[in-house]
């Protein structure tokens, strides 16, 4: 990767953590996991996914599916950025007069299925990639799931009938930022050594730093075109990432914080320096 | 012609349909021969199946699935409702041995609730065919619609031969002005019977096969409340949610009363044995069904013209 490029999409990946922050502001949004999954979703709509804009239902097209849904702030500043939104439409966030919600939607242009409820997309990504390969059509298939998301049995069940079919055209990008709601997976239900499980059901695993865009990028473009496994890529991650106040957390999920705390943020995301000072209450439950 | 044959016809006439089945072949042992990579066996993985359905009908496909009508309609509901209820997709679901008709498997396999859940889908449409005849003549309408549809197969050879279908309405065998029996599925055999019998006890008596539940026949639900003294509805289904639920909700709208007589099942699962028994053992049989009407209709004065 150029420095060059290196440097735009580190600068586009700033702007989008800007709408993050901005989107935590009143009704607030789940903003450690939106955090998480900047680098990985600006480098695949910036660089990776071959979609026309003035084309979005052309059936040649390269689909993403996010199936951990809640991060979708991470996406309207991705489609901002990109161009695929205006952003205007971000201060119309959880207005009636729009579909800006706290979950993807196809009302918005560009995103290509609902999500919200953990465990789907994998299956209907496998469709997806199915039609695909037997119509003899390049097309790439990506989703991305969270880690705690990967508790959902149906995520498992759809890699097992996705590899029996030898949909190496799909490849499930896991934003391992170590959290679900507000306790450690670890602690929970535990994953590790999660490129074990993936190996065991079948997957080709590759693991890389989810904030390097040189990784991200070396992962992507090293999917083999021959190969007869569905693509897994855990992309390690930090909650929260940019905001130090708030990185690795896990009080900070669901956060709707004052238009000064968002300024405060701002400046933590432009400084690296912890310095904001945080009162909003944490919601444990949305 | 039969379920799939005609499944075979209509597939091969049609590249956009793919045939799915979570390991359930029954209905479809011929089609991956036929079809080839347009026939998906997902194995046992009813919510992957209905994933994968959605993600094909986002590329132009019309997925024709097939499972255990419990299964199907329990195990995967939520992914029946989230991908393909919410994105109002043309996925076609195909719940094999519903009801009654799962006869010796045990209340695990007993879709007694599936139309309930069905219909309590947004978008979604509901079908109940009475038999083979019936079945083959209803789902090219089912097929070729743009909606997501539920369709409780019953395949089993009937006597009747059913007039030409129309989606969204029931077919009106008779009209009778004491009593008017109101059917859908496997039970229409033994309505029709039990119809013979209460004529020959001197009654007048209607039938109607329900053939839609979704969106339901209403003018004929209020034509029969209309015309006669006393709705039956027969079903093998929980008494909630079901056949006697939609009377009950198309009379309120219509701000009309009736007595109806309900003969389902009630806040339990059916005694499992062979379909035989099942329907001697739950009162389904011709005869006890028209016993039960019979008993009903006599008590004194309740339904009488004075």
């Amino acid at each position: 990767m150029t420095n060059d490029k290196a440097a735009y999409l580190k600068s586009v990946a700033l702007k989008v953590r800007e709408h993050i922050i901005g989107l935590s502001v009143g009704g607030g949004c789940f903003i450690g996991a939106s955090l998480s999954c900047v680098e990985l979703m600006v480098y695949l709509y910036a660089e990776f996914l071959n979609i026309d804009k003035g084309d979005l239902s052309n059936p040649e097209r390269d689909y993403l599916f996010l199936s951990k849904g809640h991060d979708v702030p991470a996406l309207y500043g991705t489609l901002v950025e990109t161009g695929f939104m205006p952003v205007e439409k971000l201060a119309n966030h959880l207005r009636s007069n729009d579909s800006v919600y706290w979950h993807p939607n196809t009302n918005i242009p560009g995103v290509e299925f609902h999500s919200g409820s953990l465990g789907h997309l994998p299956s209907v990504a496998s469709g997806v990639a199915y039609d695909c390969k037997i119509r003899n059509q390049k097309n790439r298939v990506v989703v991305i799931t969270g880690d705690g998301e990967l508790n959902e049995g149906s995520v498992w069940e759809a890699l097992l009938v996705a590899n029996a079919y030898q949909l190496n055209n799909l490849t499930l990008i896991v934003d391992r930022n170590q959290f679900q709601a507000n306790i450690r997976t670890e602690d929970l239900i535990p994953l590790e050594p999660l490129a074990d499980k993936f190996k065991a059901f079948g997957c080709r695993v590759t693991r890389i730093d989810g904030h390097d865009f040189v990784s991200i990028e070396k992962a992507l473009s090293s999917i083999p075109d021959t190969n007869d496994k569905v693509n897994v890529i855990i992309a390690d991650t930090i909650r929260g990432k940019g905001l130090p106040s708030i990185e690795a957390r896990a009080d900070r999920w669901f956060c709707a914080f004052t238009s000064d705390e968002a300024g405060q943020l701002s400046n933590e995301l432009h400084t690296n320096k912890k310095t904001a000072v945080l009162e909003s209450e944490t919601l444990i439950v949305r | 012609m039969n379920y799939e044959a005609l499944l075979i016809q209509t597939a091969l006439a049609d590249e956009r349909i793919i045939v799915m089945t979570a390991e359930n072949r029954a209905l479809v042992k011929n089609i991956p021969a036929a079809l080839g990579n347009r026939f998906i066996d997902t194995g046992i993985t009813e919510q992957t199946m209905i994933g994968m359905a959605a993600g094909l009908a986002l590329r132009g496909r019309i997925p024709i699935v097939h499972a255990l009508a419990p299964f199907l309609t329990m195990r995967a509901f939520e992914f029946i409702r989230t991908d393909v209820g919410i994105a109002n997709l043309p996925v076609k679901l195909s719940g094999y041995i519903p009801g009654f008709l799962s006869d010796g498997n045990g209340p695990t396999h007993q879709a007694i609730e599936d139309i309930a859940l069905m219909r309590g889908i947004p978008n979604m449409e509901v079908f109940a065919p009475a038999d083979e005849d019936d079945l083959v003549k209803m789902l090219p309408a089912i097929w070729g619609s743009n909606a997501p549809a539920y369709v409780r197969v019953n395949h089993k050879a009937g006597t009747f031969i059913h007039a030409a279908f129309e989606p969204g309405k029931a077919e009106v065998i008779a009209t009778g002005s004491d009593i008017t029996l109101l059917v859908y599925g496997f039970l229409f055999d033994n309505a029709l019977h039990a119809k013979e019998i209460l004529e020959q006890q001197g009654l007048s008596v209607g039938l109607i096969n329900m053939r839609t539940l979704k969106p339901a026949d209403e003018q004929a639900i209020i034509q029969s409340a209309l015309n006669s003294r006393l709705l039956i509805s027969i079903e093998d289904h929980l008494n909630s949610g079901g056949l006697y639920t939609i009377i009950a909700e198309t009379l309120l709208r219509n701000r009309l009363s009736a007595h109806v007589f309900p003969l389902a099942i009630h806040e339990r699962w059916f005694k499992p044995a062979l379909l035989a028994e099942v329907l001697e053992f739950e009162g389904f049989t011709p005869e006890k069904i028209a016993e039960k009407i019979l008993n009903e209709f006599q008590q004194p004065k309740k339904y009488s013209n004075a």
